[in-house]
């Protein structure tokens, strides 16, 4: 390299008590290039970033912008050394325009007002500039969140950014949406601006990264240009070892069937008809795939089955034991485990220790209690040997669940939902949000539950695992199931199919 | 979260030791520290914005001392150091424990509550519901034994009190009603009944001299034993309220039911995906915090008041207070404790009767009461801020950022 890189971080040293965060980590940035920082969660790319974007300060090591050694001691510091930031959460303000949120705390001023006109005129030329089509005066709370994300760059971008980290950008985002983001950054690439691209994602690096740098426990493992890197290889590096990143597994052997859903009919919170009219049935020992894009009744229909949503019409049967209209209680003493979409809103009590969370469903039983006496030494007890056995790490049986990192929770979710033997299982997002050692270990372990003659139907947005894990593929389209297909279907033709394309060719 | 010593049992092994898991114990500990510091911290905090507000009205740099020292001595903490006026001191502290008493349980009503995860209002409800049933069952059943009379007042004291929390309950798991909004209502509700039960003419409390505005005492098989003193003695039912301290402390970490009503209160959507009924958990909650209140007006009643009349309505404000006691004491039993007691030694060392007017005027005494318990409240509400300015000192005292050092210097 004949010139040096517009931003260096060398030997990074960042100390938590007990942990090393960072430890001597190098970096750095050419401009005009997308550098993906690629790391399992908890490698320490968050501490990273934090440090440089002045949130945190380094307890060794120095930054150095086009070959100056500077300090960067808070985001407003970073923000004046044109640094931008867009956090996986935005800092949106809902009630506010989508103009009056870009220029915030630099504005432009009619006397002691707002102008409105003016900052409406800004924003609209710097979007046209970079090709982020927004509109000014839409308020955030209306906007979707793909807009709210292009609000955030914008908002760094119009502050002078020429340096911009998204931290984790694609995980809220739709397919359809990380597509768009992509072209969004190719653009700002094109404009001059060099990306430092936070994700644990392997397909994304691929697809948009020019340099890749792995962390791994808090240490620079390696910096690998794109050309010739490989999801294999690049996995290696972030794990530490071969990972399998197809599923390996034996055709299925269905038997009879265990949940029968039919003519199923369910209203959404705003009393729309969220699933209209559906019939299924899952065998034991296979897993039914539901494909479909957010939105299209999945949550709702799982909500059903698993006792959680008012059932208008229709049938719900499992194991034999028709459990239409009973409680979540009714629904889990039939045989129905239940993996739920959102860990933090549903799968777990945060607050609660990991025992007590391993003990949600079996509370009222014995062993864990007797004539409504409740024994925490055996919930410890059993959950330590759980998290022995489904390899949780971060913590005990008596540790905080939100203390643990998402893999980790996730993980202590599906003990509990296994580890009740349950006939069903529904599993809805099983590995949203998780890194490649953990999607690893919780596919392996839904393909082992269907090889123990489980029915396991399972509801995902991410095609590749509803292709790789299932043995049938439903696809959900407003409510409907508008086809099946076996588990040799393109990627293409399921797209085609989750956005109505079938239905209307048929129409 | 749990109260008191975790649940015993073997200390987790270290796992194969990825870093992380000492973020947990260094959270733990924050937790733990954070969970004591805030308390002490705000009450230091009140004192010393109270010690502020005397010194510019009594204009005399000591007078903030002098102030503390005359509420010290009147609470009759100063029995526990030898020398001084014992005997005082033994009256004084029996009256401090007296008035810790029912602050303990209006206390453990909010506490529970909050488990839930709802905020009760209707202590001071929850407590009069109490109160005025011990009055009826402790004016009648003449003739009966003392150990089955003073049972049989208590419970219908702690039933009262119950169904008084209850219909909040009720109303929120049926029709959604906020707890905040119905407590408050019925709080009204049953301060304007019980008025007229007793002032009314006929009223179903009155008592035997229709002229005076007041109900008969209870009978003497009613009323609970004296422990400690003569005058306006300490009676037992400190030992019940210490009691019901346990029971709050088991009930929550021991049972079923507690561990229901605290993943209802962290989380109802969990809750409500483990199988929890969460409508019934609220109905639960605040029929059992309405049980303890309940139980403080029955022992307030039989243990040192015996009789009502009209002025108590508007002078009492055990229940509100136990509102004080419960963020005080971060819904924990030892917390609640030593909160109920830090607001009873206020409220006894502050009354006028305590103190020597030389030393400071007797109406700034009552208001300063109230004031530190209001910014005791305030502070310890205001959590963040608290935690700021502690982070804060550090800051300033000791540490500074380091300055990367130039190299080859």
């Amino acid at each position: 390299m004949t010139e040096p890189p517009l931003l260096e971080l060398k030997g990074i040293t960042k100390r938590f008590p007990g942990v090393v965060a960072n430890d001597h980590v190098d970096f750095d940035l050419v401009k005009g290039e997308v550098h993906a920082l690629l790391g399992e969660n908890g490698a320490g790319k968050s501490t990273l970033m934090n440090i440089l974007y002045g949130l945190y300060h380094p307890d060794e090591g120095e930054i150095r912008l086009r070959d100056d050694a500077v300090r960067i001691d808070s985001p407003h510091a970073a923000i004046d050394a044109g640094i931008g930031m867009v956090h996986q959460h935005f800092m949106l303000i809902p009630v506010m325009t989508v103009a009056e949120n870009i220029v915030l705390a630099v504005e432009p001023r009619r006397g002691p007002f707002l102008d409105h006109a003016t900052a409406n005129e800004r924003v609209l030329e710097i979007s046209q500039r970079f090709g982020l089509a927004v509109r000014p005066d839409a308020r955030i709370e209306s906007i979707s969140v793909g807009m709210q994300q292009r609000v955030e760059i914008l908002k760094a971008l119009y502050r002078g950014a020429e340096i911009l980290i998204l931290d984790e950008p694609t995980a809220v985002l739709t397919p359809q949406e990380a597509l768009e983001l992509f072209q969004i950054i190719r653009s700002l690439q094109a404009e001059g601006k060099s990306i430092i691209f936070i994700t644990h994602k392997l397909g994304e690096v691929l697809e948009i990264a020019d340099r890749i740098t792995v962390l791994r426990r808090g240490k620079t493992i390696e910096t690998v240009p794109r050309e010739g890197a490989t999801e294999e290889g690049l996995a290696r590096l972030m794990v530490g070892r071969e990972v399998l990143l197809r599923v390996e597994k034996k055709p299925a052997e269905p038997g009879e069937p265990l949940l029968t859903v039919e003519d199923l009919r369910v209203h959404d919170e705003r009393g729309l008809e969220a699933v209209r009219g559906i019939s299924l049935e899952v065998r034991a020992g296979e897993i039914v795939g539901i494909a479909g894009v957010d939105g299209n009744g999945q949550t709702e229909l799982v909500e059903a089955i698993t006792g959680l949503r008012h059932i208008d019409a229709g049938r719900v049967v499992a194991a034999e034991t028709d459990i239409t209209g009973e409680s979540a209680r009714g629904s889990l003493e039939a045989g129905v485990g239940h993996i739920p979409e959102d860990r933090h809103r549903r799968g777990l009590v945060l607050d609660f220790t990991l025992a007590e969370n391993i003990a949600l469903k079996d509370y009222c039983e014995e062993p864990d209690s007797k004539w409504g006496w409740l024994f925490p030494k055996r919930l410890v007890a059993r959950a330590t040997k759980l998290l022995k056995e489904f390899d949780v790490r971060g913590g005990g049986a008596q540790t905080l669940a939100s203390s643990l990192s998402g893999g980790n929770q996730q993980k202590v979710v599906v003990a509990r939902e296994v580890s009740r033997d349950p006939r069903i299982l529904v599993a809805a997002q099983p590995t949203r949000g998780l890194d490649v050692g953990a999607i690893e270990f919780v596919h392996r372990r839904l393909v082992a539950e269907r090889d123990e003659g489980r029915a396991i139907l399972l509801v995902s947005f991410e095609l590749d695992e509803v292709i790789s894990l299932s043995d049938r593929i439903l696809v959900m389209y407003e409510g409907r199931v508008v086809g099946e297909y076996p588990p040799s279907v393109s990627e293409e033709e399921l797209g085609i199919a989750m956005l109505g394309g079938r239905r209307e060719a048929v129409a | 979260m749990s109260t008191g010593p975790s649940p015993a049992g073997p200390p987790v092994p270290p796992q194969d030791a990825p870093p992380e898991g000492s973020v947990t114990g260094l959270q733990t500990f924050y937790d733990r520290a954070g969970g004591l510091l805030v308390p002490i911290l705000a009450t230091l905090l009140a004192f010393l914005i109270g010690g502020i507000v005397v010194l510019i009205t009594e204009k005399s740099i000591s007078a903030p001392f002098q102030a503390y020292k005359a509420i010290f001595e009147g609470t009759g903490l100063t029995w526990f150091i030898p020398g001084g006026d014992q005997a005082e001191a033994a009256r004084d502290l029996q009256q401090t424990l007296l008035i810790t008493t029912p602050l303990i349980l209006t206390g453990l009503a909010v506490a529970f509550a909050f488990r839930c995860g709802m905020f009760n209002i209707g202590g001071q409800g929850q407590f009069w519901a109490g109160l005025l049933t011990a009055i009826y069952f402790g004016t009648h059943f003449e003739g009966m034994p003392p150990v089955l009379h003073v049972t049989l007042t208590l419970v219908a004291g702690i039933l009262a009190g119950a169904v008084w929390g209850g219909i909040a309950g009720l109303l929120k798991a049926t029709t959604g009603a906020h707890e905040v909004i119905s407590t408050i209502m019925l709080n009204w509700i049953i301060l304007w009944s019980g008025k007229w039960l007793l002032e009314a003419p006929d009223g179903f409390l009155q008592g035997r001299d229709p002229s005076l505005p007041r109900s008969d005492d209870v009978l003497d098989s009613a009323k609970l034993p004296a422990i400690w003193g003569t005058l306006q003695p300490l009676h037992a039912g400190i030992f019940i309220a210490l009691f019901a301290l346990v029971v709050y402390h088991l009930l929550l970490n021991r049972t079923t039911l507690g561990y229901e009503v605290r993943a209802v209160g962290f989380n109802p959507d969990a809750a409500a995906y483990g199988g929890i009924s969460v409508k019934r958990n609220y109905f639960l909650a605040l029929a059992i915090a309405g049980a303890f209140a309940g139980l403080a007006g029955a022992i307030d009643m039989l243990g040192w008041k015996y009789r009502l009349t009209s002025t108590e309505f508007d002078a009492n404000l055990v229940g509100f207070t136990g509102i004080a006691v419960a963020l005080l004491g971060r819904n924990k039993a030892v917390g609640i404790l030593f909160a109920a007691l830090l607001f009873g030694s206020l409220i006894v060392g502050t009354s006028p009767r305590q103190l020597d007017p030389d030393v400071f005027n007797p109406e700034l005494a009552t208001n300063l009461a109230t004031m530190i318990q209001a910014l005791i409240i305030a502070f310890v509400g205001a959590e963040f801020l608290i935690l700021y300015l502690w982070r804060a000192r550090r800051r300033v005292g000791f540490r500074r950022p380091r300055e990367p050092e130039p190299e080859g210097a």
